[in-house]
Parts: structure tokens; sequence; C-alpha cells
């Protein structure tokens, strides 16, 4: 092989390993760029307090029968709503109750993520207080109660009866 | 660097033995390491595939455990992506290019042997995670997390063989683009090179854009199992959903990785056994890169189901569809190649043939796919399973066998066995059919993938399918004897074998091709 062949081919492997490095840094540059296309075009907007925009009215000729589901994974608490289930009109600003208690002696961080049912739900539920925007810290043997404050949006299809709000507390490490 | 790339000082006194495999940097040893390899993972794949068709043969549990059933299927697609049909066209490019571009090796032997032997080392990975504690993975090819992040040791092991087949890869592609762009005889401008050159130079490019994102998002799954981070981790403030997007931004090019090789092989083919230069050259260059490039920006139709925006879902389904066009130009031109051709039938013809006749089917079946609505019905059903059967059991491994039958004269000196490669041919081509063309049905009638056992109205459909399946494994193993004959003998191949072949290692190396050739490279007019 002539000489000037092979400082070229030497050439052409440094660009490309620094090619696939850099896409190396692109897969955890998508990380960032996801969390801010979610964030731009409101897609992710699960720790945000929804704002209401326009006077709602209430719907009086319908009700919805709302399951109220709560959960822990990882974290030695107990979570319970207070009312099971509720009843309510779409457009009717409703609060519900959740308690949380931490059984064991040490202070401990949790965070709730919520999730819906039926899958369109989220669109028409108006959240304006959730404890699930923050984290929540209890200290050992602790028991707190926590409002949600929601609404949906008279809007929702009428085919939709009965939903489910369900939250479960994941352990944050520190 | 020097070094490195020594590729005539070590001359004709090469180490014998298990030495001479173990060392070698001669781009024809390492090639056909390269291929013997992703045969055996072929054969280790298909059993795993056996054994999932066994278990799908009558409705209820017979002989696999749901767990190891998971594991099975996971590591049947891994294997059959990543060990084989990946390694095979490296290997097809590593025999191959040199000789279609007159260069004496590849542009960094000592670098390709390193990249061939780590593929072993991620094979065994793969194999003996199925002893461990907690057995293999089993939370599908994919990946995905929460399954990911959680399993043994396993998913572990299987995560690391993944880092290391595709170190290998992005190895393998810098050598083969290196070559390409800086080796060719003087006289081989780019839009001379032969397409199975230029195919392989697109999809290079196309494994140095998307490998190292995939070891992104691996790294990730690591350190999310091993490290607390929470990348994916929802309670940590990590999004599961965001792996889907980083995977299948690797994972949809990936697709085309494993098939570009295929059409080049086809584009180099069917001319010759039509007799005629292929119809189109540039638009073929041109609709290759196009397929490339679009293949980037429709990773999201992987995951309609996942959660999306309506307009995204719009968008990626126009951009999926768009890429029937450039294939589609394709097809045309290996149709109007044969037109008023003077064709002759023999196995890599066939082969050929059968490749564009299904994988049109699975084509087609893709576009299907493709419509949201559509889509939503028949995700994670057998639907998708036959689709995808379609376009990389009949589209890769099909155009795979017929570049062995092609080129295995050039590469051992003997012609195969033609009457048996006829019978490999069409008891390939039945028993796939048989195996794969009724999972269409079952999943359109609702037959989700990935579970053990199925309703009873599935019952006749799988057991049909099961029996394609059969047949199609057993039929393979007479390709090994086909190739065994063939090296270790069987009547002496003609320097050029194919009259109508037109590339440089049949019209300027005798059969088989030296050791070492092209030392003083051929002039192209």
């Amino acid at each position: 092989m002539k000489q000037d062949v092979a400082k070229t081919n030497v050439d052409i492997l440094k660009k490309l390993l620094v090619f696939s490095v850099v896409m190396f840094g692109f897969g955890y540059a998508l990380v960032p760029l996801y969390k801010k296309f979610c964030e731009v075009t409101g897609i992710y907007e699960l720790e945000r307090p929804d704002t209401l925009t326009k006077h709602t009215e209430v719907d009086n000729t319908r009700s919805i029968s709302l399951l109220l589901d709560a959960n822990v994974r990882g974290l030695p608490w107990k979570f319970k709503s207070l009312q099971a289930n509720i009843h309510l009109h779409p457009g009717k600003l409703t609060e519900v109750m959740y308690e949380i208690s931490n059984e064991s002696e040490e202070v401990q961080v949790g965070q709730a993520i919520p999730s819906y049912s039926p899958k369109n739900l989220e669109r028409y539920l108006k959240k304006i207080e959730c404890f699930c925007f923050s984290q929540q810290e209890l200290q050992g043997k602790e028991v707190k109660q926590l409002p949600v404050r929601f609404l949906i949006d008279p809007e929702i299809p009428g085919d939709i009866h009965t939903a489910t709000i369900s939250y479960t507390f994941f352990n944050v490490k520190n | 660097m020097a070094v490195i790339q020594d590729v005539h000082g070590h001359g004709h006194d090469h180490p014998t033995g298990i030495m001479r495999w173990l060392t070698t940097t001669n781009h024809k040893d390492i090639g056909t390491l390269y291929l013997c390899f992703s045969l055996v993972m072929l054969f280790v794949g298909g059993f795993l595939a056996m054994g999932i068709r066994a278990e799908l043969f009558m409705p209820g549990i017979q002989i696999l455990e749901p767990e190891v059933f998971n594991s099975f299927t996971t590591l049947h697609g891994l294997i059959m992506v990543f060990g084989a049909v990946m390694p095979a066209w490296v290997g097809f490019a590593n025999w191959q290019v040199p000789l279609m571009i007159g260069a004496p090796d590849m542009a960094f032997a000592r670098l390709n042997n390193w990249s061939f032997w780590l593929l072993p080392v991620a094979a065994l990975l793969l194999i003996t995670s199925f002893f461990v504690p907690g057995g293999a993975a089993a939370g599908g090819w994919t990946f995905y997390p929460p399954l990911s992040t959680q399993g043994g040791m396993g998913t572990d092991m299987m995560l690391f063989a993944v880092h290391i087949l595709g170190m290998s890869s992005i190895m393998g592609s810098i050598n083969i683009i290196t070559t390409i762009l800086n080796m060719r005889a003087p006289g081989m401008t780019l839009m001379k090179m032969p397409m199975f050159v230029w195919t392989w130079l697109i999809t290079a490019y196309l494994l140095v854009l998307v490998m190292p994102v995939l070891a992104g998002a691996v790294t990730m799954v690591l350190t999310d199992r091993n490290f607390g981070t929470s990348f994916f981790n929802a309670a940590g403030g990590g999004d599961p959903v965001m792996f889907q997007h980083i995977f299948w931004f690797f994972g949809h090019p990936e697709v085309y990785i494993m098939i570009l090789p295929a059409f080049g092989v086809v584009s180099e083919i069917i001319p010759t056994f039509s007799r005629k230069p292929l119809f189109g050259y540039s638009s073929m260059v041109y609709a290759t890169a196009s397929i490339a490039l679009l293949s980037c920006f429709v990773w999201a139709h992987h995951m309609f189901t996942a959660g999306m925006p309506v307009a995204g879902q719009l968008f990626f389904m126009y951009a999926t569809m768009l890429i029937a066009v450039p294939t589609g130009v394709k097809v045309f031109n290996w149709t109007a190649t044969m037109w008023r051709g003077s064709m002759t039938f023999e196995v890599p013809m066939l082969f050929s043939i059968g490749f564009i006749f299904l994988f049109v089917i699975g084509g087609f079946s893709g576009v299907v796919c493709a419509i949201v609505p559509v889509d939503i019905q028949v995700q994670d059903t057998y639907y998708v399973i036959a689709h995808f059967h379609y376009v990389l059991v009949s589209g890769a491994l099909f155009a795979l066998f017929a570049g062995a039958y092609y080129w295995l004269p050039k590469w051992t000196g003997h012609m195969y066995d033609e009457s048996l490669g006829k019978w490999h041919f069409w008891l390939s081509m039945v028993f796939f059919n048989v195996a794969f063309f009724v999972q269409h049905f079952l999943g359109l009638a609702g037959m989700p993938r990935r579970i053990p056992d199925y309703a009873l109205q599935f019952a006749d459909f799988n057991m049909i399918s099961s029996i394609g399946a059969f047949g199609f494994g057993l039929t393979q193993l007479l390709f090994v004897y086909i190739v065994i004959k063939c090296v270790r003998g069987g009547e002496k191949a003609a320097d050029k074998t194919w009259e109508g072949a037109t590339t440089l290692e049949w019209t300027h190396l005798p059969s088989p091709a030296p050791y070492h050739s092209f030392e003083t490279p051929p002039v192209v007019k």
C-alpha cells in the first residue's frame, strides 16, 4: 500500500471516530431535547397545574362516577384516598382528600405519578392543585392529608360514565 | 500507524491451524470467519425459533414455561439481528468489497481482526445468560424499560453483549467506509462502483450514525440498573417512553442496515443472469441514499400506540409511506433489468427472484402497518411478526443465500451442487410461506405476539405455521451440507463462473481468488 493512501486512511479513520463519539453524545443529548420538546409542545405536563382560561358551565344533566385509586411502590408508606369513589357533574370544581402516612422512623421522600383511565381522560381533567406537582417529604411516623382540586371539562365525550384516577407514590432516591 | 496497515509485510508465511484464524488480518480469512460465525448463530437463533414454534404448535403450555418462552423470543430476535444477519453482511463486505473495487485488502487489517473477535465474546455472553440465576433477558429484543431495568443478571449480560456487538459494527463500518472511499482501483469513480459496494457504503454510514446512539441508550439502561440514574425511571423523573424514541431512532435505520446490502447483492445477481446491465444504475444509487435518509425520520411508526399527538402520528405515517417510493424504484429497476433479458435460473437467480417476490409482499404489509388506524389494530400482533419476517427472512436471508451461491465458486474454486441448491431454494420458498403467510391471518384475527398460549380459534393456523417453521429450519441443514460439499470439492469453477458477470472479481481474478489479490491495482476504464 502506498504511503499516501495509508495516511489518508488514517485521516478518514480519525474523522469517523470523532463522528461516532459525537453521535454517542447525541444519544445523550436526546434526553434534554426530549424533555424540552415535550415542554414546548405541552405533551408532558404531569407536574404542572392546569389553568382555567374560560369560565366553565356546570353540566348538571350528566354525572360521572370517579374511582380514586392509591398505590405505593418501594416506600414503607400507607397511602389512601379518603373517599373511594365520588360522583360529580362535569364542570364542577371538586376537592378530594388523600392521606399518606410514613410507617417507618426515617425521613423519606416520594413522588406521586398519576395514571388515568380511560386513556383520553387526561385531556378533560383539569387539575388546579395536586400533591403530585411536587415531591413529598415525610418525617418518621408523620401523617399528612393532601388535597387534589380539579374539574372535568364538560366537553368530555358523552359515552364516558366512569373514570379512574390512580396515583402511585414512588421512592425518590436522594 | 504503519503497523496496523501492514498488509504486505507478513507475506506468505502466515501461521497455520488455529493461530492462522486468531491472528489473521487477511480480508478473505476474516470474511470467512464472519460468515461461519453468522451461520452458527443462524442455527442458534433458529433453535430458539423452533422452541417458540414447538410451544405454539398447540394451545396450552407444553414445553416452555412462560418465562423461558419470553427469553426464547427475546434472544431469538437479538441473535438473528445482531448475531446472524449483520455479521453475515459484514462477512460479505469483507470478502467482496476489496475484490470488487480492486483493493489489496481492507484499510485497517488489524482493526478488522479485532472487530471480528469481539463477536464470539458477545455471542457467548448471550448464550450463557440462559444458565445464570433468573435466566436470560425476557423483555423482548427491543429491551424496553421498565422490563429491562428489572430482570436479573441475564439482562445485564444481554445489554453488555449488545454493547460489544455495537462496537464491533462501528469498527467494521469505519473500515468499510475508509476502504471504499480511499482504496478503489484507478479509474473506478464512485458512480462506476458495483451496486453492492454502493449499498454497503451507505449502510456503513447509517451504522456509524445510529449505532453510537444505541450504545448511548444501552449505557443509560445499564446505569439505571446499576448506578441509580433515572433516565427511564418515572419515579425519579425519567420517562420510559423516551427509551422507545431513542431505541427506534436507532432501530428503524437498523432494519435498512440489514436490507440495503441485500438490495446490493440482488442488484449484482439480476443483471448477471439476465445478461443485461442493471437498468437505471444511477437511480438505484439515489434510491438507496434516499431510503437511508428517510429511514432516520420514521422511527415513531413503531410506537403509534405509545401515546403521541395526532400531528406526530400523521407526520410519521406519511414519512413512512414515502419510503415506498424509492423502494418501488428499486423493484421497478430489477424487473426492468429482467425484461427481455436472456435469463437463466441458476440458484442465485432463483433466490433473487424469490427475494423480490416475497420482499414486495413484506413491503406491502409494511405500508399497511404504516396507516395509523390500522397499526393501532395490528400493533403487537402476529401481523407485525409476519411483516418483518417477510422482509428479514425472505428479504435479508434469501439475499444472503443468493449471494453465497453466487460467490461460492469464486471463494472455493468449486461449483456448488446445482440440483441440491434448487432443492434448497424450493423447500425454503414453500416452507417459508407455510410458516409465515398464515401469521397475517392470525394477526388480523387478533393473536398477540410474545405470548406462549393462545385462544382456541387460533389453533389451526398456528399448527400450519409451526409445521412450516420446522420444515424451513430443517431445510437450512441442507444449505450447510451444500456449502461443506462445495468447500471440499466439486466441479472446478471457471475464473468467470457466470458469463454475464462484469465485476472485477470475475473479470480479473482466478477461481478460487488467491490469498493476496490486486497487489497491483487493476485499471478500470
